[in-house]
């Protein structure tokens, strides 16, 4: 989106201690960085993850957001060492999956690159970006059930509404782990790729989501989550209303102009 | 790098790369129970692990390769008189090995020294090439007791030699000599039993000196196209290819070629 530069926010992104972030050709990679805890999230891992995405939310220079962790593992769940000890009013007063809700009020479309473990917490992460890719190594699972608990950060919610009931019941009763063959076949991500191109894959795919006019990647975003949360004709509503807005856009201008033209059009992000 | 002991299987890594895998239950014809099926498990994960393991020959010690499944072992023992759990057993553990010596991304090469019968027989159709002695021979024995060839049988022994083969083999379950399955594709090489590890060793040098990142995309790409259609297999394909030519090996590869000299591989 379009503002001056002084409105833009500064970030110093070689501070972060638990992500590596970059922009690239329009395109945010974070990348979860505990490497010796197969990138487990803890809070201060957590609090870094969230504020990156607010700046490149806000950044004129980002259109596509990436979350990757490495090779062996997207992320293996929360820091169990941390719970192990907690009560139950400690839980609740640090409510710490409360800051989770943050992300999913980025506009901006989000790539989840997994490779390796996607477990618990790892994997509620990768559902709560907007697509996922995933190496032929990579595996997901909920498996909560196995340390006496249940999913806690949207796991039973989101992993239904991607699967459905009967998928997600056994994924989440028996807490089993699922290889990248079967979660693409039950819809739970967008693509498999060899574990050395993962990455690019995703990359090749925000790229793609880059160069769309803005405005109406962010509304179609909006629309689409919206469906999770309303009744068909308050979703229809809703996407009729976000339509009929994008024609005050100069993108959608320019963009039918280009079309009927036959050239590529130019998007400016107004 | 030590070498791992096991029990029931030597696992010896040659200073040029081969490891060699050698079956070693002599007395039972190599005959897989419990802890021998587990132990080849594990010697092939830990072999996926060691980047100093560029090639690797499977063989059995004595005069017999592998007569399968022992029998007598409690897994799949009917002493105490009701139904083993015979899927469990192929699911814990053979099942790990014909996955791991197929998706295994380095080239395994099996000696068969002697009788290779049942699973045993399974194992080395898993393989990715097969020299076999003059007095070898192999037996789909398990019609013979009333149960299916297991192991990856079914699915390996069509693609070696052609569906109507496979299926007398099988259904047969008829002794095919080393002479008929040097004919008919089940193995590669014969050679005389004195010189069966020399000659097998000289080949698995070779594949230890080659560019073994591409023999283990090599394998990925078979392991696609067997369970794929044209269209996603040529996509994948690609993308093989893609990581292929970023390796150092094909770089190493095509400076050979044009300096008119032998490539140096490092396998990377």
């Amino acid at each position: 989106m379009s503002s001056s530069a002084a409105m833009q926010p500064q970030m110093d992104l070689s501070a972060f201690q638990f992500i590596i972030a970059t922009v690239d050709e329009q395109v945010g990679v974070i990348q979860l960085n505990r490497p010796d805890k197969l990138n487990a999230i803890s809070i201060p891992l957590m609090i870094e993850l969230v504020d990156c995405l607010d700046w490149m939310d806000k950044s004129d220079d980002v259109r596509c957001i990436i979350i990757t962790g490495n090779e062996k593992a997207f992320a293996a769940g929360a820091d169990i060492e941390q719970m192990a000890k907690a009560t139950t009013m400690e839980m609740l007063l640090l409510d710490q999956f409360a800051r989770w809700d943050r992300i999913r009020k980025i506009h901006k479309p989000i790539i989840a690159a997994v490779s390796g473990y996607a477990l618990g917490g790892g994997c509620e992460l990768a559902m709560t970006c907007d697509m996922i890719v995933a190496s032929e190594t990579a595996k997901f699972g909920q498996p909560e059930v196995n340390i006496g608990v249940i999913p806690g950060a949207g796991g039973t919610q989101r992993l239904t509404r991607a699967v459905g009931k009967a998928k997600a019941m056994e994924i989440i009763l028996t807490g089993r782990m699922v290889t990248a063959e079967e979660a693409l076949q039950c819809g739970l991500i967008n693509k498999v790729a060899p574990v050395e191109l993962y990455l690019e894959e995703a990359k090749a795919l925000a790229k793609e989501i880059a160069a769309k006019p803005p405005i109406a990647i962010r509304l179609a975003k909006e629309s689409i989550l919206k469906s999770f949360d309303t009744t068909i004709e308050g979703g229809l509503d809703f996407e009729r209303k976000a339509f009929y807005l994008l024609f005050a856009s100069e993108d959608k201008q320019e963009g039918m102009n280009a079309f009927l033209e036959k050239r590529k059009p130019q998007f400016q992000g107004r | 790098m030590a070498n791992k002991n096991y029990e029931k299987l030597i696992y010896q890594l040659e200073a040029n790369g081969v490891l060699v895998l050698t079956l070693n239950r002599p007395d039972k014809l190599n005959s897989f129970d419990d802890d021998l099926s587990f132990e080849l498990i594990e010697a092939l994960k830990q072999a996926e692990k060691d980047k100093n393991v560029r090639a690797i020959l499977l063989t059995g010690a004595g005069r017999g390769f592998c007569a399968g499944q022992d029998l007598q072992s409690r897994s799949v023992s009917q002493s105490n008189g009701t139904a083993p759990h015979l899927g469990d057993s192929i699911r814990k553990r053979y099942m790990p090995i014909i996955l791991k010596l197929r998706t295994i991304e380095k080239p395994v090469v099996c000696a068969i020294n002697g009788v290779a019968a049942g699973a045993g027989a399974s194992i080395a159709f898993a393989c990715d090439y097969r020299f076999a002695v003059e007095e070898a021979s192999f037996i789909q024995a398990f019609i013979k007791v009333g149960l299916i060839p297991d192991s990856g049988a079914c699915f390996m022994l069509p693609r070696l030699v052609g569906l109507g083969r496979a299926m007398d083999l099988m259904m047969t379950g008829r002794k095919v000599d080393a002479a008929e399955a040097l004919s008919i594709g089940l193995v590669n090489r014969l050679c005389p039993s004195d010189s069966l590890m020399a000659e097998a060793m000289a080949f698995c040098t070779s594949l230890a000196e080659g560019p073994t990142k591409a023999f283990g995309l090599l394998k990925r790409a078979v392991n696609k196209a067997m369970d794929t259609d044209i269209e996603a297999y040529l996509n994948y394909e690609a993308d093989l290819q893609e990581i292929a030519g970023r390796t150092k090996d094909f770089k190493e590869g095509v400076s050979a070629f044009t300096e008119k000299r032998a490539p140096v591989f490092s396998g990377q």
